[in-house]
């Protein structure tokens, strides 16, 4: 099983190189597309089935060598790549005008492999390395949107860069303090007290910068807006995660703040509040979808709170029930947030093409030139809303349950408001596509070319997969928990 | 007859009956809009199999056997669909008036735009509403429940005019907040008491929370029942249903008389019967204020409908009012209310979708939509026109058509369980229905038509046979019910079966 | 030794603080790049300082973690003025 893991890392990394000298890149970036969902599917079954998988890179052992460790939460957001890469490959493929430029296929394998390492890494330092390579990728990524999208580049570059600066000094302090350390079992050697909370604290921040975690959220929305068709969906969908994985990994690993915890989570509140009014208020579409990214962190950080009374005191059983349940349902949202979103950003990318123009006014009944596409939208805001009977709306249920079983009311009241605003802002896409021109009004649009059918069917794949796997997904709930140690 | 000798086997046939409706509206979506024949024979066949299967159900589920299936939804909580009477009762309905719907929605949008995406939701709505009807405990419900909000939702917008989507933002904006409402009501229940299971005299454990601390089982009765007021237009949360009436006719139809307020009133029964279980929701007086709630939304619609001069508006407060009958009788409590209550769950069913037809028909033929358009229409629609006064005299409460049935239960109940006030809220909503259906019906026969409405059309001016039909039986079926009450399979007897068995 | 240290790692703290800030506040991407820098040598100074701080030689770990992170700065500046000068380009146009 170790050889799975080290070839989750080379294989998009050994495409990058490939699809940078071959003319046929697109044939390339699908083909590690289609091999990277089969090996995530692999791991996936193992991890589920044996638990966590390890192993060292080239035989080396710590320090000097590179821990790779593959858990629930890490297989679970790989499968998630897998579908998104391959929909998203399938998309670019078809319309090539929505990658931006030949560079797009090494940069999108270059930014995978970065991912792949961030989900397999199981010592500080090579997770630090890691989200240097899903950072510049993501930039590259963004800077192919052209001239409108270098400055949000940069921006959003600075911005990582130091989110990776508060990282580094963490893993100075945690090395200064208990030598090498494995990510993911540092509670024994870091005891509750001021130095955790600074590390956990420098981690926050410097992840959060990376996550768009509320107030740090400011570069997002430009930077996944500016970015080409087809890149938006891998950062909103992937790149986002990758950083919040390593956050939660980090939080769990060193046994949690009680005091931080609860700042966390009302960030976190606060960005699905702040996101949620941003995306009803956004006049382009692009820009709309990119605050429901700032408000979907809020919902996954919500289970920081809940999971920390559990960390602190591991005996508490009632506290263990609050923790696994906050914990799979903040992974769901999270999971089902990277379908749902990749969904609604190619559509959002078809319907700006279509309309010839990013404003929401711009959309004014296109739902008759591109059916398919609207209503792909619509199922992804359904999706992003919560709503049933999508995958979040399972991962709904499961926070809200553990915000009453934990007290945390305020949480509650977050989840359900901001439902309702994603909700709101969705239905007014919604219902401007589908406004028809009266009668007497003559500027009927134009009837262009239909949307062709391989553009419009990865998103909707992406969107109805947001919507059945909530039917039966207790496996996928199972899979988030394995080897995080939460409520054990 | 119920309560002893049940029998629960897990079974496919659950499922299977949500496949009837599910596969025709997936398969629907994916046909071009001018493959007609290949969207009706799907339309038909999956209706047709849906009423068949309901029908070969009644008597072994009547004879004590239930079927169940199970899916696991979250560690620890199952989606759980189950046949038994209540949910056959429901689930039949909701098949026999699909079916005529559906006839009569291929006639009503034959020349009409987008059908493929109109019958594709149409279809996801009757899968939404038989979830509803086969929900075996409370997470199934709620699942179902909103999948209805988001499959209505197109076909209320279906004009796609300003006016639509004004209407259709309405409906969303109502439907999705009482939907937070019920969301947080069921989640708050189950991290109390564990997943809800719907049992015949209510949840066990929902029971044991009302002993040790009734003040929050009276909260949470009153979360629950705020999501579901909503989409049964109690007053105040039903200002969403007259404006959905820029709807197709179809659609009104289905909404008002299967559909969306159906599903709110069938979930209140379950709330009060299923869930908390009537004599527990007795001991935390939580029916007075039902009761009250359900009289004055009874008379408030009545009184709103009189100054409505569109038809459909009209018939839209009507059923604010008369839907609010099956809540007051689970609300009066006691076998006798309830059956009402229940029994009027089909009885306003088929006498409301009478009308909208009607309305429909009046309107798609005659270009007709206002009370004061209407006077001599009688005699150019004939066929239209009697069964619109089978279905208001049916609501007003005239024997021998359903309604009186519904009225009479309902009172007698009511002077069962010593609220003989609420006779008077009876008596007094029969002589508004007669003010508000009266008028309309004397001037369909006896009216003048006005100079300027003597176009040059044929004398006699009925629609198509696929809208008239459909029509026609709906208004007979509310006759037929009533002659045949006495029958084993009748929707009398089978409610009086529901609540006999439901009795501890 | 180690009181030095401690006084060093005061120092990047703040200087790391001061480039934040910088980088948060500018409008102007090339002395946001710049902020980057600066507070990219205040946390290599925390990072060397952290090393020193123990009883004995300094720790190497430490240190390549410090090289690391600067050859990463350097590649990371790069791209960051690259996409500057295609931003000025644009605008002399």
């Amino acid at each position: 099983m170790t050889d799975v893991l080290v070839l989750l890392v080379l294989l998009p990394l050994a495409g990058a190189v490939v699809a940078a000298l071959v003319p046929a890149r697109a044939v390339v970036g699908l083909v590690v597309a289609v091999a990277q969902l089969a090996l995530g599917v692999v791991a996936a079954a193992a991890v589920l089935r044996d638990g966590p998988v390890l192993g060292e890179l080239g035989g080396w052992a710590q320090p000097l060598g590179i821990g790779l460790r593959l858990d629930g939460p890490g297989a679970a957001v790989g499968l998630l790549s897998g579908v998104v890469v391959l929909a998203v490959a399938a998309h670019a493929a078809a319309v090539p005008a929505a990658t931006g430029g030949p560079g797009y296929w090494p940069l999108v394998l270059v930014t995978v492999a970065g991912l792949q390492t961030v989900l397999v890494a199981d010592d500080w330092f090579t997770t630090y390395v890691a989200l240097e390579l899903l950072t510049v990728g993501a930039v590259g990524l963004v800077a192919l949107g052209g001239r409108r999208a270098y400055e949000p580049a940069v921006r959003y570059l600075c911005v990582a860069v130091l989110g990776s600066f508060a990282y580094l000094v963490a893993v100075a302090l945690v090395y200064a303090r208990t030598g090498p350390l494995a990510l993911h079992d540092g509670a024994a050697a870091m005891p509750p007290g001021a130095a955790t909370a600074t590390v956990l604290g420098l981690v926050v921040v410097g992840l959060g910068l990376k996550s768009a975690l509320f107030p740090l959220h400011a570069w997002l929305p430009a930077a996944h807006a500016a970015a080409p068709a087809a890149v938006s969906p891998l950062l909103s969908a992937l790149v986002v995660k990758g950083s919040l994985v390593v956050l939660l990994r980090v939080w769990t690993g060193l046994g949690g703040d009680a005091h931080l915890g609860t700042l966390v989570g009302l960030l976190g509140g606060l960005a699905v509040l702040v996101g949620g009014v941003a995306a009803v208020r956004q006049e382009r579409l692009k820009r709309l979808v990119a605050y429901s990214t700032v408000a979907q962190v809020g919902y996954v950080v919500l289970l920081v709170p809940l999971v920390t009374p559990s960390l602190l005191d591991p005996t508490d059983a009632a506290a263990a029930d609050v923790a696994r349940l906050a914990w799979q349902g903040g992974m769901l949202i999270l999971l089902a947030h990277g379908l749902a979103k990749a969904a609604a950003f190619l559509a959002a990318g078809t319907l700006v093409q279509v309309a010839g123009g990013d404003r929401v006014a711009d959309l004014r009944g296109i739902a008759a030139r591109a059916p398919v596409v609207v209503m792909t939208f619509g199922v992804a805001g359904v999706a992003l809303a919560g709503l049933p009977p999508s995958l979040a709306f399972v991962g709904k249920w499961q926070l809200l349950t553990a915000a009453v079983a934990g007290g945390a009311w305020w949480a509650v009241l977050v989840l359900l408001v901001g439902g309702l605003l994603t909700a709101a802002a969705v239905a007014r896409v919604v219902a401007t596509a589908l406004r028809r021109p009266d009668d007497d009004e003559d500027d009927a649009p134009a009837a262009g070319a239909p949307v062709p059918r391989r553009v419009a069917l990865p998103a909707l794949t992406l969107a109805v997969l947001a919507i059945g796997a909530g039917v039966g997904s207790a496996w996928l709930a199972d899979l988030t928990l394995v080897g995080t140690g939460v409520g054990t | 007859m119920i309560g002893s000798g049940t029998e629960v086997q897990a079974s496919w046939i659950p499922p299977v009956i949500l496949l009837t409706s599910l596969v025709p509206a997936l398969v629907i979506f994916l046909l071009r809009e001018e493959q007609r024949r290949a969207r009706t024979v799907l339309n038909l066949a999956g209706a047709l199999a849906k009423v068949g299967l309901v029908a070969v159900l009644v008597p072994p589920v009547l004879a004590g056997q239930r079927f169940e299936w199970r899916v696991p939804f979250v560690p620890g909580t199952d989606l759980v669909l189950r046949v038994e009477p209540f949910a056959l009762y429901f689930l039949g309905l909701s098949a026999f008036l699909w079916l005529l719907t559906t006839i009569y929605a291929i006639g009503y949008l034959r020349e009409g735009r987008d059908r493929s995406r109109f019958f594709g939701f149409f279809s996801l709505c009757v899968v939404a509403t038989s979830g509803i009807a086969l929900s075996g405990n409370l997470v199934t419900f709620v699942v179902f429940y909103e999948l209805l909000t988001l499959a209505t939702y197109p076909l209320v917008a279906h004009e796609q005019t300003a006016a639509a989507l004004r209407g259709a933002r309405t409906y969303l904006a109502y439907t999705l907040a009482g939907g937070v409402a019920l969301l947080l009501g069921a989640v708050w229940l189950t991290a109390l008491v564990g997943p809800v299971e719907f049992a015949a005299s209510g949840s066990a454990a929902v029971g044991e929370l009302a002993e040790r601390d009734p003040a929050t089982a009276r909260l949470l009765f009153a979360l629950l029942l705020v999501g579901l007021a909503v989409k049964a237009a109690l007053v105040p949360l039903h200002g969403w249903l007259p404006r959905a009436m820029v709807a197709p006719a179809p659609v009104s139809a289905l909404l008002h008389a299967v559909a969306v307020v159906k599903a709110g009133v069938f979930g209140i029964v379950l709330l009060v019967d299923d869930v908390f279980g009537a004599e527990v929701a007795q001991r935390l007086g939580v029916l007075g204020p039902l009761t009250v709630l359900a009289c004055v939304t009874i008379l408030w619609g009545s009184v709103r409908a009189l100054r409505q001069d569109g038809l459909k508006a009209r018939l839209a407060y009507s059923t604010v009012s008369q839907v609010a009958y099956v809540t007051l009788g689970v609300a009066v409590a006691g076998a006798t209310a309830t059956t009402g209550g229940v029994v009027h769950i089909v009885h306003q069913g088929l006498m409301k979708i009478t009308l909208f037809f009607c309305a429909g028909l009046l309107a798609s033929t005659l270009g007709l939509t206002r009370v004061s358009e209407l006077s001599g229409v009688g005699r150019r629609m004939p066929l239209t026109c009697a069964a619109f006064t089978v279905g208001a005299l049916g609501m007003i409460g005239v024997p021998p058509v359903a309604g009186y049935v519904t009225k009479w239960y309902l009172g007698l109940g009511a002077l069962e369980a010593g609220a003989g006030w609420v006779l008077a809220v009876l008596v007094a909503s029969s002589l508004l229905n007669a003010a508000y259906f009266g008028p309309v019906v004397a001037r369909m026969w006896w009216g003048t038509p006005a100079p300027e409405q003597d176009l040059p059309r044929p004398r006699r001016a009925e629609g198509p046979w696929a809208m008239v039909g459909p029509t026609l039986v709906t208004a007979g079926a509310s006759v037929v019910v009533v002659l045949v009450a006495g029958l084993p399979f009748s929707p009398l007897a089978m409610a009086r079966a529901i609540v006999e068995g439901g009795a501890p | 030794m180690t009181a030095r240290a401690d006084l060093f790692l005061v120092l990047g703290a703040v200087v790391t603080l001061l480039g934040a800030v910088r980088l948060l506040t500018t409008a102007d991407l090339l002395r946001r790049v710049v902020a980057l820098n600066v507070a990219g040598v205040g946390t290599l100074l925390v990072l060397v300082a952290l090393a020193a701080r123990g009883p004995g030689d300094p720790d190497p770990v430490l240190h390549a973690l410090a090289l690391t992170g600067i050859v990463i700065t350097v590649a990371v500046t790069g791209l960051a003025l690259v996409l500057v000068r295609r931003v000025e380009e644009d605008d002399g146009d």
